[in-house]
């Protein structure tokens, strides 16, 4: 890294987020990217409900706050209305994989031209660490106080997977953002979905694999294990989908 | 070198867990929100390598471009 300056599209104070949550550096990323691609007067964030939603007092840049799950309808309009903005949706996984499934489905098999931000920390954070349809087998949250149980529970939800099937988006990855290298792939993974956009070539998705320490009753740090032992095997980071790559 | 805003830390040790020369290290003092803020125990062993301001959830750690800081 030659030089680093925080991104002025986030506000000069700590974010609203608990420490050590990697939302805020999943934010961090997005506003770094928008910044590097000289995009930030021209960005539009969808904030939609969750802790995602504490964005609203961080975030910088123009945004819209919208309904629970409909943060890819909302951003559907803005963008059919406003081609020529950067507009993105900033999810959590139960906002995207629960109440606004429909939304997400729809608005990528339609290829809308704009991106969404997926973080998925595999509970519902803002609400108390209930168990969210990413939720890993036998993890404990206040609503599987035995670990989730795919008997009566099912089974996490793969969003990539599922999206990444569907004939219209134009880019579909996963990162996990518990080391150095995640984060920089993330980045870079941001950055392309940014420009694909800016390039007309449809519906981009990027999932950012995070944490949540005050649910997972972690400290940081083995939160940070926690995501290498557990969630990374089951939720796979990669590429899942690229119509450039799959052209040539 | 490294240029650390106390201000905004929130003392997750992410920094201190990934400084590839472990010359990253939690202070004694606190800032005003509470949280012990991280201190660079030898400066000269610093490489600007940026993997701290890479971890860092906040962006409370930044990296000067090379020159500006000397």
């Amino acid at each position: 890294m030659a030089e680093y300056k925080r991104s002025t599209l986030i506000a000069d104070s700590p974010s609203g987020y608990c420490p050590g949550c990697l939302h805020s550096l999943a934010t961090r990323l997005v506003s770094d990217v928008i910044e590097e691609l000289g995009q930030g007067d021209n960005s539009l964030n969808v904030i939609s409900v969750g802790c995602s939603a504490l964005n609203i007092l961080y975030w910088g840049g123009d945004f819209l706050s919208v309904a629970h799950g409909r943060a890819p309808a909302a951003a559907t309009g803005v963008k059919r209305t406003n081609p020529e903005r950067l507009v993105f949706a900033y999810q959590g996984d139960g906002d995207l994989a629960a109440i606004g499934l429909a939304e997400i489905m729809s608005a990528a098999n339609r290829g809308e031209n704009f991106t969404v931000i997926f973080a998925n920390n595999q509970t519902y954070g803002m609400t108390g660490g209930q168990m969210a349809p990413t939720t890993l087998i036998g993890q404990k949250t206040t609503t599987t106080v035995y670990g989730r149980d795919p008997a009566t529970t099912g089974y996490p939800m793969k969003m990539c997977e599922l999206i990444s099937t569907l004939e219209a988006p134009a880019y579909v990855a996963r990162f996990a953002l518990n080391s150095p290298k995640g984060v920089r792939d993330a980045r870079a993974g941001i950055k392309k979905a940014f420009q694909l956009q800016m390039q007309g070539k449809g519906f981009t998705f990027v999932e950012l694999l995070t944490n949540c320490p005050t649910n997972w009753h972690m400290t940081p740090l083995q939160t940070l294990d926690y995501m290498n032992t557990n969630t990374i095997p089951y939720f796979k980071p990669g590429v899942y989908k690229d119509t450039e790559v799959d052209k040539a | 070198m490294i240029q650390i805003n106390e201000r905004l830390c929130k003392d997750c040790k992410y920094c201190v867990k990934f400084c590839p020369k472990q010359i990253l290290e939690t202070g004694t003092k606190r800032n005003a929100r509470g949280h012990f803020y991280p201190v660079v125990t030898d400066p000269e062993k610093c490489i600007s390598c940026g993997i701290c301001a890479t971890m860092c959830p906040e962006g409370a750690i930044e990296l000067p471009a090379k020159g500006a800081d000397a």
